[in-house]
């Protein structure tokens, strides 16, 4: 009995370590939460900027994580636009001028609805494992979740934000915080995830906080209403179309 | 004594015509070029005026920090009862709002797509209203080069050159695409009434003119401009009036602990002009101190071998007798006269040849292709009461003081010499 104390007290640590995934691991099971063939989801975001305070509703519906339709609810001057992601192309349409547009060049880099989101966010390969390399820097506790950090270097030039810090919830293997740098090192975006909601059996964000370091403002809160996984959603929902109907 | 004097200078033209000819050119160039300074100056200082700071500017704190990006987000809300209450503090002057702002204009095809488009800076005046100051201070009228202004809502003149390299003509609609006051993405159509070309390359690159009201509904800024500027009645500005009024303006709104609160700037600090303009001022005086200068060194020359071809005249002058003094006080006035003829035939040349200027203008466009700076492509001289007193200084001065310098030689000559000198 003493001898099989020992070798359980010797062995802990290993088998303890081995319980760590590697960070290789820790982002492939985040981009597998991610991924789902549908998603419908209705979010309000809630802009607090240098002026009060400005709420947006949308519903958006998104395919195989390539393709998504966003359309707005309210308020009434923003009612009625839609944006249209197809692959890495992304269009805007008004209501009000019935014009189709496609934002490119630097148009993406302006705010979504004024927002501290910009389209390049949107454009984004929402995949982790495919635009960066991971190294496990640390352990920390957010919003009362153990979490590992996580430093992400990006594999290509041409990604927006060349390095990341995530704090990955252990358990479920959802992102809680995110620190986006540019290439010099510079701070552009902090996104912090304040609750947490169970969807089909998946964790997914309910309320995150996104801030643009570089604009004045207290952030522009993303808030979940609802999220389906794995709806039927038809085909021409994600087609140039479906902006005028 | 003095008809004598012009007597004898009519009569010797190799005594008055050279030194008349070096005032006249002297004269002339100072003439011309401090009335070209003055209406370059002029031309500068209205167009930046008119264009962009007017006399006064009005903005939040906030916006003024970054003006030159035209951050509508901080544009002032509240016009309405601010123009009342400037009206009520400052009768007379001449307020007007505008909001300047940027985006892509689009122009789109028959099926409604994108054919062109491109960057575009736009301002949006007040054009609709009768007793609106804009159409005037901006010459809208005068720089249409095709279609004509703008007479409803959701009609826009755009920059010739812009249309032309759009390929768009007057009667094609465009799509607005900016930010809203929020920052939310906005699309607005407009109907192209006209072309406009105001000689002022930055303007004329990429510009739109709208009425403030379509820009206002457009970029969601209900009752709100990125600024408000004011002009003086007779359009001139005046450095001391504006500073008071800038003074008691931020005394009584401006509130350092909101960044939204209004401040009033006076032109030169509103420009960034005022080290230029002090520099052009100091080049003005520098000019005609140079002229002066040379002028003296060749009217000197001038004296100096007009004595020595004199030297028997003043020889036998003073061997009959006549004073020193004398001679050098005659030599003084006949300079004084040719200074003043001088100075008026050049005077007269020198602001004829800058009025031709100041009415036809000269087109400088092809130095400033790519400037951003808001200066005009054809520049004007500008006659003022200065241009005619201005040339006396150099003409007269630089002839009397050449003459003064050269005749010292007089008392140097010994009249026991005077005979051997002149080999009597």
């Amino acid at each position: 009995m003493k001898q099989a104390v020992i070798v359980l007290i010797l062995l802990l640590p290993a088998l303890l370590f081995s319980q760590t995934p590697s960070a290789e691991e820790i982002i492939k099971r985040v981009d597998k939460n991610i991924v789902a063939d549908s998603k419908i989801v209705v979010s309000k975001l809630i802009i607090h900027g240098r002026r009060g305070e400005r709420s947006i509703e949308a519903k958006s519906w998104q395919r195989n994580i390539v393709d998504s339709l966003t359309e707005y609810l309210a308020p009434p001057r923003e009612k009625g636009t839609k944006m249209l992601k197809l692959g890495d192309q992304l269009w805007t349409y008004s209501p009000a001028t019935d014009r189709t547009i496609l934002i490119c060049g630097h148009m993406l880099r302006q705010s979504v609805m004024g927002s501290d989101l910009s389209y390049e966010d949107m454009m984004e390969d929402p995949l982790l494992q495919n635009m960066y390399e991971a190294e496990i820097a640390g352990n920390d506790t957010v919003i009362n979740r153990s979490a590992w950090i996580l430093e992400l270097k990006a594999k290509k030039k041409e990604i927006a934000y060349n390095t990341r810090k995530i704090w990955v919830d252990k358990e479920r293997f959802v992102i809680l915080k995110e620190n986006l740098y540019a290439k010099s090192g510079t701070l552009l975006k902090q996104i912090d995830v304040r609750e947490m909601m169970q969807v089909q059996g998946r964790w997914v964000p309910k309320n995150a906080l996104y801030k643009d370091a570089l604009k004045e403002g207290a952030g522009t809160e993303m808030i979940v209403d609802s999220i389906e996984f794995d709806e039927n959603i038809p085909d021409y929902i994600f087609s140039k179309a479906s902006l005028r109907k | 004594m003095i008809k004598f004097l012009l007597k004898g200078l009519m009569r010797d033209r190799s005594r008055s015509l050279f030194p008349v000819l070096t005032v006249f050119i002297g004269v002339f160039l100072t003439v011309f070029m401090y009335s070209f300074l003055n209406g370059v100056l002029a031309d500068m200082v209205k167009s930046t005026a008119h264009y962009q700071t007017g006399h006064l500017r009005i903005m939040t704190q906030a916006y003024a920090k970054e003006a030159n990006q035209n951050p509508n987000d901080l544009a002032f809300i509240g016009v309405d009862k601010l123009l009342a209450s400037l009206n009520e503090k400052y009768p007379g002057m001449i307020w007007t709002p505008r909001i300047k702002f940027g985006g892509l204009l689009d122009i789109p095809d028959e099926n409604r797509e994108t054919k062109t488009q491109g960057p575009v800076s736009g301002v949006a005046v007040n054009l609709f209203s009768e007793t609106s100051p804009e159409p005037k201070l901006l010459n809208i009228k005068k720089a249409i080069r095709r279609g004509r202004l703008p007479k409803q809502a959701g009609e826009i003149l755009i920059g010739d050159d812009f249309a032309k390299k759009l390929k768009v003509a007057p009667g094609a609609t465009a799509t607005l695409i900016s930010s809203t006051m929020y920052g939310s993405m906005t699309m607005a159509n407009f109907k192209i009434t006209g072309t406009v070309q105001f000689g002022i390359a930055a303007m004329d690159r990429a510009v739109i003119f709208t009425d403030i009201s379509d820009i206002q509904y457009a970029l969601d800024m209900q009752d709100a401009a990125s600024e408000i500027l004011g002009f003086f009645p007779d359009d001139n500005y005046y450095d001391k009036q504006a500073s008071l009024m800038a003074t008691s303006f931020n005394k009584e709104f401006k509130n350092l602990n909101d960044q939204f609160s209004p401040q009033m700037g006076t032109l030169p600090n509103e420009s960034g002009l005022s080290d230029y303009l002090a520099m052009i001022d100091s080049m003005a005086i520098i000019i005609i101190a140079i002229f002066v200068v040379a002028m003296s060194i060749v009217l000197w020359n001038a004296g100096l071998m007009g004595s020595l071809r004199r030297y028997g005249e003043i020889g036998v002058r003073l061997a009959i007798g006549e004073d020193n003094g004398h001679i050098y006080k005659t030599l003084i006035l006949e300079s004084t006269m040719i200074g003043i003829f001088g100075s008026v035939l050049g005077t007269l040349a020198g602001a004829g040849v800058a009025y031709l200027m100041q009415v036809y203008g000269l087109d400088l466009s092809f130095l400033f292709k790519n400037s951003a700076m808001m200066i005009p492509s054809v520049y004007h001289a500008r006659v003022t009461f200065g241009s005619f007193v201005i040339g006396f200084a150099p003409g007269i001065i630089s002839t009397v003081l050449g003459t003064a310098i050269a005749g010292i030689g007089i008392y140097k000559r010994q009249t026991s010499q005077l005979f051997k000198e002149l080999e009597v």
